[in-house]
This record gives C-alpha cells, structure tokens and sequence, in this order.
C-alpha cells in the first residue's frame, strides 16, 4: 500500500487502488446475514449567493444573484429538509450527511434537527460554493481542520468522512484526509464494495457512494419523473440485494432535499424507501458502520 | 499552486443567510396558515409571451427565444401560437372546472392582443405584469436605469390596457441585486421569482415572494426534461397528494403551484392531459383554486 495518489501526481493513473476483480473476491458478511449494506447520504448544503470567482470554476450560470440557482437549493434549508428527513425516519432510514460545514453557522436548525435524528456527518468542504482546485497543500489542510472543528462544535461527532466539496480535489485530497485522521472518502466510484484506497499515511477506505443513483443525476441528467427514480432505486436495490449473496454490496442514495423533497417526487421515494425496508436483505446502516463492518472482516 | 488567500476567507459565514435580501424560517415551524376553503391552494399561472423576431442578448436571450439567422419565422409563429389558440383552450377549461387563474402577461401582448386581455379580465383571472416583452430581461448586468425604466414601463403599458397587476414574474425568475426594491418602488405588492419557499414570505423591504416552483412547470418538466404532458400531470397530482397528506397531518395549509405555458401544454395533443388533470384537482375538497392575488392577501391577513 505504499505510495498513494501524492507521489503520482500528474501520472495517467492516479494510483488510487489496485485492480480487483469483481469475480473471486473474499466474502464480505454483514450483520444478520443481510447482503447488502444501504446508507442513505442527505447533502445538507449551503450555497453561497456571491462566493468569490475560482479560476478553474464558476459558481453560477447566471450573474449574481442566480435567483433559480440559489433559491432552488435554499428550499432545502427552509422546506424540504423536514419533508425527507421525516420520510426517512419513517421507514428507519438514518442519514450519513454531506455537510457543508458552513451550514452549521448559517442553519444550525438544520445540522441540529439531522443530529438529533442519530445522523452521522462528514464533511463536504466548507460551501458547495468553495472549490478546492488548485488549493495549495497548507490551504487544503486548513478546510479540512476547519471541518473537523467546526462539525464538532456543532455537533459533538469526530467526522471520519469526506465528499469533496462540489466533487472539486487536488491530487493531495485523499492523503490530506487520511493523514489527518478521516478513514472513509466518498470520492470515488468505481466499485460497489468498500474498498481500500492507497495513502501515503493512515488507512483510507472507499465506501460507494453513487454519482448515477444520485438524486441529482436522476432528475437533471437523465430527466427521470419522481416515480421512475423510485423505480431505478428498487431496482439497484434489487440487484445489489441478490449480488450480495456472493459477497455483501453497498448501495448507498446519496440526495438532496431540494430535489427529493419536491412535492411531486417525495411519494414516490417513499414507497421505495418502504420497499427497501421491507425486502428482509438490506442492512440499513450509516456509512461509519459499513466501514467498521467492512475493516472487521478483513 | 495556491489560491489568493481571500479565497478561504468567509465574510458572510454567520447564523442566518449570507445576504440580507429575507430572513430565514422554516416552513414546518411557522404558524399554520388557514385557506377560505380546503387546504391546498391550487394557484395556476399561465405566462403569456410575445417574442420579438429580432432577439435581444442583453442581459441575456430569453428562454424559448429565437433559435435560427432572422427571419426565424418557425419560433417566432410556433410561441405565437400561444396567444391565438392555445391560451383559448386554458380559458375554456378553466370555465369549465370554474376555476380562477393568474396569467403573468408581458406587456406587448396585452397591447397586442385586446380580446385576450378582456376574456382574462372577463372570466375572473389575475392580470401579473410580466416584464415589456421576451426581449425584456433582468440581470445584474442591466443598468439601475433601464431597469427601473423596463419595470416603469411595462406597468404604463399594462395600465393604458385598463390593467394594475399587483405582482411580478421576471423572465426566467431572473432578478438582479436592484430588483426587489424597484419592484417594491415601483408600487408592486410580489414578486413570484424565488422558488426557496412554498408558502407566500416577505422580503426585507416589504415586498412579498409567492413562490411559483419552476420544477413543476411544464417549461421544466415537458420542454426541458422531454417528459410527456401525461408525466408531467401525474407529477402534478402526485404532488397534490403528497400536499394534501401533509397539510392534514401538519394542521397548515399549503400551496400547489402549476405554471404552464400556452405554446407548450396548450398543444392539441398535451391540453387533454392539463384539462383531465385540473378536473380532477378541482373535484378535490382539499383544493382551493385561487388567483396568485387571492392567496396573497389570504396569507397576509394571517401573517
């Protein structure tokens, strides 16, 4: 495992993880014998309406303000959250949450009323409006310090975990984050088991999150109505669930209240989320566990 | 490599918004509103926009705009058909299911188009000014002046229409940072661009926001995501169940709104699943069909 993504910086292949065939692979067991483990991710986000220009990035469409951009994602902090957390919670469904760690200053009703709920936080950088391209090592340091701090103040939880903020990293991130103390990114995507990632310092693990079951992708790149996302989910469910008799699987519904928590797609979701707790095969779990559970049986 | 070090300074990193346009409130912990009748204002606002042949690019070109070199005779006559026929065919069904609407017009096809105007005003509906016409956009990028002058002057042509619209729908929900306090000036009571809420609130300045969801639209659903006008109503009423359950649940009552526009749902072969949705909503006791002006004054009246 020596080595990591900071060594070859610049190299083709980052050198995240080795090549491990689906096929052959040891038996990941989770807890009761269920085959696969599912964590739902809430992004709870902050948006800044005029955020400084990023030279690799710009925040917004539209001159500032973006009124549609930005009061789409406000709705979540002001509607939406309340809707999907209640329809979580309904079905047993606890949140692993994306956190803009910002949120805990602007809306600490929100970060307040996920952690009153049992919900575990990392960190998704401090606005979804901050990108961390081109951040120099020391600055990169300092948003994760900032995170760790900040969500604990807030919170009383050690995060452990990392999306980086808007998906935006430096060939640095995974290393930062692991020699820091984080031992989970939701980074990366290429796998549907928790896997190792390779770190210069400390153990890193992959758990899935998803970029094409996210809510966002359903509805703003392949433009599904509220019940056909419902339907895609059962059906990653579904096969997941039957894969995992082999070796147990990780599906993970990374949302967003603003999109989920829309009146027209929030019935349909929940009838999924009910499907899914009914099924018998799914452990419904948080992301912390799943990697403990993973780290256990290696 | 390293970023300018203001990049990871946080001025506006504090309890409440990063701005100070309206303060923060979450719908769940507010006081119940109370409806006249039922407990989902059904508010449907139909835009009705007039394109000029000859586009505007300042700010920015308007969405459904001109697409080819001029003479772009194929959108110019396929938006017109919006306020020939297809507008006609929500104000039948809006007679039929005894319902009243807003309709958000610009102000050319007020001027334009005088027996639209008089069957609106005839048949009940609400009159929101609707910027000049499609070449009328906002952004920060316009001068204070001319924006001042645009919104001036499409409330001076509505008026020479016989019309005073107490509310706002900028083209595309687009505002800059000068709009709300020269539509508050400019004597107008809302604004209906900022889709954060689902219940009417107030600015900082007085004016008042009455939230018309852009995802429910069938700007958004039909012409954007390519969904069919059966989908697109079967959201809606997935929506209204969903609004309904909720509001029985909570105690307080809530808001469907459904914006359509004439040259997409009014189409012969999508106005069919419009009317079979709306004589359904409508046949709902939990629904109040309200013009956006009703609701308004209903919630100011609470609030």
């Amino acid at each position: 495992m020596a080595g990591g993504a900071q060594v070859n910086e610049g190299a083709q292949d980052p050198g995240l993880y080795d090549y491990l065939p689906y096929r052959g692979r040891g038996k990941v067991v989770w807890p009761e014998g269920k085959t696969v483990a599912v964590w739902v991710a809430p992004n709870l986000e902050y948006y800044e309406i005029d955020p400084p220009p990023h030279p690799k990035r710009k925040a917004w469409a539209r001159p500032h303000p973006d009124v549609v951009g930005y009061s789409h994602r406000d709705h979540s902090n002001r509607v939406s959250h309340w809707r999907m957390a209640d329809v979580m919670s309904r079905h047993g469904f606890p949140g692993s949450v994306s956190l803009s760690v910002a949120l805990c200053q602007h809306h600490p009703e929100v970060v307040a009323d996920a952690n009153a709920r049992g919900w575990e936080f990392f960190s998704h950088g401090i606005y979804n409006t901050r990108y961390a391209y081109e951040m120099s090592e020391e600055q990169e340091r300092a948003i994760i310090a900032d995170s760790v701090r900040t969500v604990e103040d807030a919170t009383g939880q050690r995060i452990r975990g990392w999306l980086a903020p808007a998906l935006t990293h430096t060939p640095r991130t995974l290393n930062l984050i692991a020699e820091m103390g984080l031992d989970y990114t939701c980074d990366l995507y290429h796998d549907d088991q928790v896997q190792e990632v390779k770190v210069a310092k400390g153990r890193l693990a992959s758990i899935p999150y998803s970029l094409e079951v996210n809510d966002h992708y359903g509805f703003f790149v392949y433009n599904m109505s509220g019940r056909e996302y419902a339907k895609t989910l059962v059906r990653q469910f579904e096969r997941l669930a039957a894969e995992g008799e082999r070796s147990g699987t990780v599906m993970c519904i990374p949302l967003h209240a603003y999109l989920i928590g829309q009146p027209h797609r929030i019935g349909p979701f929940e009838e999924a989320l009910a499907t899914i707790a009914a099924d018998g095969r799914a452990w419904i779990a948080r992301a912390g566990e799943i990697v403990d559970a993973w780290r256990a049986g290696q | 490599m390293t970023l300018d070090p203001a990049y990871l300074a946080y001025p506006r990193r504090r309890r409440g918004y990063d701005h100070d346009l309206y303060a923060w409130s979450s719908l769940h912990e507010r006081r119940p509103v109370q409806w006249p009748t039922g407990s989902v204002a059904v508010w449907v606002c139909v835009s009705l926009e007039w394109f000029p042949i000859v586009p505007n690019d300042t700010p920015f070109r308007a969405p459904g705009h001109m697409q080819t070199a001029y003479p772009d005779y194929r959108h110019y006559t396929a938006r017109d058909y919006g306020n020939r026929v297809g507008v006609w065919r929500f104000l039948e069904a809006f007679e039929r299911a005894k319902v009243s609407a807003s309709f958000a017009v610009n102000a050319a096809v007020a001027e334009r188009y005088p027996e639209l105007v008089e069957a609106i005003v005839g048949g009940g509906h609400e009159i929101i000014a609707h910027s000049t016409d499609m070449n009328g956009t906002i952004d920060s990028s316009l001068p204070e002046d001319e924006e001042r002058a645009l919104i001036c002057e499409t409330l001076a042509r509505l008026s020479s229409c016989g019309v005073t619209p107490k509310g706002w729908l900028s083209i595309a929900r687009s505002q800059s940072w000068r709009t709300l306090d020269l539509l508050k000036q400019a004597g107008l009571a809302y604004c209906c661009d900022w889709v954060n809420d689902e219940l009417p609130y107030r600015f900082a300045n007085g004016l008042l926001d009455l939230p018309l969801n852009h995802e429910l639209s069938d700007r958004q659903i039909v012409a954007v995501q390519q969904q069919t006008a059966e989908t697109w109503a079967q959201s809606l009423e997935d929506g209204f169940d969903w609004l309904a359950a909720e509001a029985a649940r909570k105690g307080g009552g809530r808001m469907l709104p459904v914006h359509v526009t004439p040259y997409i749902m009014g189409l012969p072969y999508r106005i069919g699943a419009f009317e079979r949705m709306i004589e359904r909503v409508s046949a709902r006791a939990e629904a109040w069909f309200a013009r956006g002006d009703a609701i308004v004054e209903c919630w100011e009246a609470q609030n």
